[in-house]
């Protein structure tokens, strides 16, 4: 026969309820990308283009300023005809107006890309978020779930497409100005762009997923689950 | 039995819906009382606050005005913990579009609410099989919901809604999307999970098939509660309403 429960024994199980492992928050993410598989590649690449877009950025940039740095009027014209605006002699390459332009701009498409595909994403679970918390979710491990999946993803695709974006790179820099472009290039300079690119990326995805999946776990649960 | 505790208690509760300029007004001042181990069917038409009570009960919305006692604790003063713990534990939820997760098994369906609980996995496993033993789905525990037919979905529903052993059944229109004969089977099978089990059910529905196994039957028009029938008064009245 089911009774009132006592205090004691009700408290603990709330307690019960608020500390749900990592592992297992990490399990549910886990399978649910799997499951999910094509419809993750669909998010997965959108963060891949757009990752690969803004490290190519950086890296070419990288490159060019290798190039002019090395002094070789040669190359500083073949930059030139290249369409570089190149500085006065001594000043770097990347405080042009035109290079920090095109930084400004592969980081808005990579933002816009990136929130959007996650956006996408949880408003589609929605209703999944409302079946969870009717069940006994917490709002925290809801947003836990969905931010374990979105740092997963953003952590693969980014660094997939921070790679992807120095080869593209480094390729074009090479068919343009010889195998100088890679001999002038500082290994440091360039393991920063691909560091920045990943960063960026699983930034990005964190954000994009966090804002919604909040949003839907804040709802109350009929709320979310109507909501398509 | 002993005297029942009163587990349910609806305190003239109201709800608006705000729809841009005009308003709708679903719950219209509804106060009710239900028995720990009923077996309550609310009826009405379509469109009269079934559903919008429902979640008024189960804690799943919040009423405009008025208040919901679950074993005599009003549900709008819990905190997050306590509204998550009484969904977890003391009501289990089914829906009339069954509301699975579409990503998991039928298996992991059932269990989730058991994680959920901070039971460990193994435990949990073995309950969740058990359970979807109880309502006859004994080969189904590896398929994923578009896998099953409609009354298939709405068992391992019924099974979840068991998970953590809860005193109340919350059941929106949970024959709605099935054939008859599906709906009869299902009926039943909460019939036998309010019997062996004395698990307080509530059910909305237009199925007057869910006459016959109700203890009493809610009827609400129009947001109001327009009569409340016992087992007794009904015996009569089935008779009527079938030959119809
Ligand atoms: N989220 C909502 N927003 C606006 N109106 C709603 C909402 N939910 C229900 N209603 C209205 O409230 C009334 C009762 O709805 P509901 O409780 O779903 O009825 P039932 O379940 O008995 O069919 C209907 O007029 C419906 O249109
Ligand atoms: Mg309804």
């Amino acid at each position: 026969m089911r009774q009132h429960e006592t205090g004691n024994s009700t408290d603990q199980a709330i307690r019960k309820i608020v500390v749900l492992p990592l592992r297992i928050a990490l399990e549910i993410s886990v399978k649910s990308l799997r499951v999910r598989f094509f419809r993750n590649m669909l998010t997965v690449m959108t963060l891949v283009l757009a990752v690969a877009f803004f490290t190519f950025v950086l890296v070419s940039s990288d490159l060019a300023r290798g190039l002019w740095n090395s002094g070789d009027p040669a190359l500083a014209q073949t930059l030139e005809k290249a369409g570089f605006d190149l500085p006065a002699p001594g000043e770097s390459l990347a405080s042009t107006a035109k290079e920090r332009w095109l930084v400004a701009l592969s980081l808005l498409v990579c933002m816009v890309g990136i929130i959007n595909a996650q956006l996408m994403a949880v408003t589609e679970r929605f209703r999944e978020i409302g079946t969870m918390k009717c069940l006994g979710a917490l709002d925290s491990f809801v947003l836990r779930l969905f931010l374990i999946e979105a740092g997963l993803q953003g952590l693969a695709g980014s660094l997939a497409g921070s790679l992807l974006g120095l080869l593209i790179a480094m390729a074009l820099a090479m068919l343009r100005f010889g195998l100088a472009a890679a001999a002038q290039a500082s290994p440091a300079a360039l393991g920063l762009d691909v560091l920045a690119g990943i960063g960026v990326g699983l930034a990005l995805s964190l954000i994009g997923v966090f804002y919604p999946a909040l949003v839907a776990a804040r709802m109350q649960p009929v709320e979310a689950m109507r909501a398509e | 039995m002993t005297e029942r505790h009163t587990i349910v208690r609806v305190q003239d509760v109201h709800r608006v819906f705000n729809l841009g300029k005009h308003q709708v007004e679903a719950l219209k001042g509804v106060t009710l009382e239900i028995k720990a181990g009923e077996y309550i069917s609310i009826m009405g038409p379509s469109g009269s606050g079934k559903t919008t009570l429902f979640n008024a009960i189960g804690g799943l919305d919040k009423p405009t005005s008025g208040k919901v006692f679950i074993d005599e604790v009003d549900i709008a003063q819990l905190d997050a913990f306590e509204l998550a713990w009484l969904r977890n534990r003391k009501i289990g939820y089914i829906f009339q579009t069954f509301n699975l997760i579409q990503v998991m098994t039928a298996l992991e369906n059932v269990t989730l609410p058991m994680i959920f609980g901070g039971m460990n996995n193994d435990e949990a496993t073995q309950r969740g099989v058990a359970l979807l033993k109880l309502v006859g789905l004994d080969k189904r525990f590896n398929h994923k919901p578009q896998e099953l037919s409609g009354g298939q979905q709405q068992r391992v529903a019924i099974a979840r809604s068991l998970a953590n052993d809860p005193a109340i059944i919350l059941a929106d229109e949970p024959t709605g999307n099935l054939d008859l004969a599906t709906g009869e089977e299902i009926i039943e099978l909460l019939k036998r999970m309010s019997r062996e089990r004395n698990v307080t059910i509530i059910t909305a529905t237009h199925d007057y098939k869910m006459l016959a196994v109700s203890d009493r039957v809610i009827w609400i028009v129009d947001g109001r509660i327009d009569k409340i029938e016992d087992r007794e008064q009904l015996n009569i009245q089935v008779g009527e309403i079938v030959s119809r």
